[in-house]
């Protein structure tokens, strides 16, 4: 009788323990996961915090700002940032749109159709891809400028979606893998239903694939917000032509002591992240999708 | 170590098997290389006995072929259009319009005759009559003429195609004329471009964008490693003139300290300096990024989506901003330092980015940051799929969480996220804007022979960053710049080769059907 009330309270205390453990455990991670929140959030607050800051435009060695207002942004607006932002959102728009129909019409037709060169082709694009897309620009800025569409001219927006778009065929992967993953039967049930290979894409693949054309969208309207290589290239440091991370970058690039614009910098980034970030994160789901499906489909 | 059957591989154990992997990869070089060298041959004996054949049979057609298909040999399409297929028709017409226009008019003939010298004549002042003045004519320019070279032999390549593809349909109409059929109408063709032919219409922009934008551009700077093109040569107003160098840039390159320069020491040291960043940013990346997800999915966790949020930040604001912010708060007056005074913890400025080994850790760090979530993300859609019963199994057996971890979760990731790993770890040999935007390449290799190779070469460089660097740098040596981007191809060819044929995981696509 003792005994097995000896082995029940063994097991209950081995429960507790288990138990116990467990919470010792979880509150582990719970200290490690708000430590590591912390460290991500600090600079995003900090930014904020210091594009409020009155006293100084100077870099500074404390955060809270001693006087607190507007007057960054008010000053964004007498400098070239609107128009480095309006160059931007409309490189952004437009690269969302010709590269998502570029990107989906190289995809769906490597997924779907089995035609001679398709092999060949897709180790001929692997094999480029090996090559550093900067020695590209190099001549692409010639060219460019022998059309005219390069930032001494005034405008580097056309040249720069130009580019952006061009080569888009080659990121097809992460898609290519979600139709992929659409069943193959579908299409040959349209066929025998008397549909074209057009309307199979129209009417059945694209209404199936909305995550993957959100999560295309998705990055292509954000590449050029972040791009600083071509941008800098194309725009040749002509004010009028910039980007906005060229931009913005360019008010940082003077030695850091002497500098002035840093809370500039910081309001001109903040309204920037802001609508950007709010897309992504209303968007967030396609994202991952996207994101996961790529790797684990290679 | 030699293994005789299949059986005996099975046996040993993982790290044996990888190793065997290893060494018959590398015993099999020789036999690869030989391979490569003979596949290059099939191709170019293929390539000649396909020209042979293609040449009989034009021929042959002509020989055989009525007044219609012998007329189509000079003015293309007359055939289809004498037949009935005026679309067809029209379009080769066009082309060759087109062609021959540009090639008489548009200078084609020019640009491929001077190819070979890259131009005689320079810009020149000139007496110009009707202004009265003298006026710089430019003449030849060597790097229109190598442009325009390029693009003039792709041209002729794709007219020579077309005037076979001519050819063959003449052919193939005249053998189903007289088989009685009826030909294929416009409209039939029109139809086949959204049905039969789609593959073709899909691909038609796509392609032409990767031709034109990236193809060309490669083929072009593959070129100009063999000349001496830099701005000074090609500043479009005094001077115009380059010319072809052979082997001389790869010799720079290669040969050492040459005038105080040393362009081997400051490529083995970027090299080097490369390979160990790219290894460092994949792997720290990739374990905490799986320790971060697993902490998130841990049964019992709660708030998962606001963890979650919060590291997404990384990603959902432009790299530029978060970035350049951070490598400012790291600076001599920055937070970071402003924050350890105050605090006491030291009494003078830390200098992050102005000493090599801190600069390069910090690099890696600040990396981190920027690197977890997405594998966050990747790790977390594949945690889900990890069969639960492996681990519930796993459990009665006794296993701890590390030996759950170490047997079931490591190896299931690595299988699935291997080609993953692969073109992250070259993505980050690229990576171009962690490096620039935080360190800048900085700081200054303290050796003038290393730093001097082209704009203040750092401790932090990597070898795009130098490449920027070459090309934005004051003589803008094009041709260095070509060399190194042609090396940085080789040695991403070569660790994708190595890693794709000791890889395990590397899977039909067909299976995903």
């Amino acid at each position: 009788m003792s005994k097995q009330r000896d082995e029940a309270q063994a097991v209950m205390k081995q429960h507790m323990g288990l138990k116990a453990s467990a919470r010792i455990s979880n509150t582990v991670i719970y200290v490690i996961l708000i430590l590591m929140s912390i460290i991500w959030l600090i600079p995003f607050v900090c930014i904020v915090l210091q594009s409020f800051r009155v006293e100084s435009t100077y870099q500074v060695g404390y955060v809270i700002p001693k006087q607190w207002g507007l007057d960054n942004y008010k000053n964004l607006m007498n400098t070239n940032f609107p128009k480095w932002y309006l160059n931007t959102f409309i490189m952004a728009l437009a690269v969302a749109v010709i590269q998502t129909i570029i990107v989906l019409c190289m995809s769906y037709t490597l997924s779907r159709f089995r035609f001679k060169l398709r092999q060949g082709l897709m180790k001929f694009m692997l094999i480029l891809g090996m090559f550093p897309g900067m020695l590209a620009m190099i001549i692409l800025y010639r060219v460019l400028d022998d059309l005219h569409l390069s930032g001494q001219y005034g405008n580097s927006v056309p040249g720069l979606i130009l580019v952006y778009v061009a080569s888009s065929g080659m990121g097809y992967y992460v898609s290519k893998g979600f139709f992929d993953t659409i069943p193959k039967s579908l299409d040959e049930a349209a066929r025998v239903d008397g549909a074209t290979r057009a309307q199979v894409l129209y009417k059945i693949i694209l209404p199936l694939a909305k995550p993957i054309v959100i999560y295309t969208i998705l990055t292509a309207f954000m590449g050029p917000w972040g791009d600083f290589v071509f941008a800098r290239y194309v725009s040749q440091m002509v004010p009028k032509a910039m980007n906005v991370a060229v931009g913005l970058q360019s008010w940082l690039a003077t030695d850091t002591m002497t500098h002035n614009n840093y809370t500039l910098f910081c309001a001109g980034g903040v309204v920037v992240a802001i609508p950007v970030a709010v897309l992504f994160m209303c968007l967030q789901r396609y994202y991952v999708e996207g994101v996961t499906g790529g790797a684990v489909k290679g | 170590m030699k293994i005789q059957s299949e059986m005996e591989y099975l046996k040993l154990s993982k790290w044996h098997k990888f190793l065997y992997r290893l060494l018959s990869f590398f015993k099999a070089i020789p036999k690869k290389i030989g391979g490569g060298f003979a596949a290059i041959g099939r191709f170019f004996k293929n390539l000649v006995l396909g020209i042979g054949r293609g040449c009989r049979d034009i021929v042959a057609t002509f020989v055989k072929g009525d007044w219609k298909t012998k007329l189509s040999y000079v003015f293309m399409g007359f055939g289809n259009i004498a037949r009935g297929q005026v679309l067809r028709g029209v379009m080769f017409l066009l082309f060759e319009l087109v062609f021959l226009y540009y090639m008489i008019f548009g200078g084609g003939v020019y640009y491929l005759r001077m190819l070979a010298s890259l131009g005689l004549q320079g810009p020149s002042k000139e007496y110009n009559e009707i202004l009265d003045q003298y006026t710089v004519v430019p003449h030849d320019n060597s790097f229109r003429i190598l442009l325009y070279g390029v693009l003039t032999i792709f041209f002729v390549i794709a007219f020579l195609y077309t005037w076979r593809a001519n050819i063959r349909q003449n052919k193939i109409a005249e053998e189903i004329l007289r088989s009685g059929k009826p030909l294929k109408s416009g409209r039939d063709d029109l139809r086949s471009m959204v049905d039969d032919n789609f593959h073709k219409t899909l691909l038609a922009l796509p392609l032409t964008g990767i031709l034109v934008f990236t193809v060309m551009p490669i083929f072009f700077m593959i070129l100009v490693a063999f000349t001496n093109y830099n701005a000074a040569k090609n500043d479009g107003f005094n001077n115009a003139l380059f010319t072809w160098v052979g082997f001389e840039n790869f010799k720079t390159i290669f040969a050492g300290e040459v005038n105080g320069v040393n362009y081997s020491a400051a490529f083995g040291e970027i090299l080097l300096w490369t390979l160990v960043w790219a290894f460092f940013a994949t792997f720290t990346n990739y374990f905490l990024g799986v320790f971060v997800a697993m902490m998130i999915n841990k049964k019992g966790i709660k708030l998962k989506k606001l963890w979650r949020t919060v590291l997404i930040l990384t990603i959902a604001i432009p790299q530029f901003i978060s970035l350049l912010y951070v490598s400012r708060m790291f600076a001599l007056n920055g937070l970071v330092n402003g924050a350890l005074k105050s605090l006491g913890i030291i009494s003078q400025s830390i200098d992050f980015w102005g000493t090599p080994t801190l600069a390069r850790i910090m690099v890696i760090v600040i990396n981190i940051w920027i690197g977890i979530p997405y594998l966050m993300l990747i790790a977390t859609g594949i945690l889900m799929n990890i069969p639960a019963d492996l681990y519930e199994s796993s459990k009665i057996d006794g296993a701890s969480g590390w030996k759950q971890f170490s047997k079931i979760t490591l190896p299931y990731m690595l299988f699935i996220t291997g080609p993953y790993l692969l073109t992250s770890f070259t993505s980050n040999m690229n990576n171009f804007n962690v490096i620039y935007l935080l360190s800048g390449g900085g700081p200054t290799n303290t050796n003038p022979a290393i730093s001097g190779a082209a704009g203040a070469v750092g401790y932090t460089d990597l070898l795009i960053t130098w490449l920027f660097k070459i090309t934005t740098s004051g003589e803008s040596k094009y041709y260095l710049a070509s060399v190194v981007g042609i090396l940085v191809f080789i040695v991403v060819a070569v660790i994708s080769l190595i890693v794709y044929s000791v890889l395990p995981s590397v899977k039909n696509e067909e299976d995903f059907q």
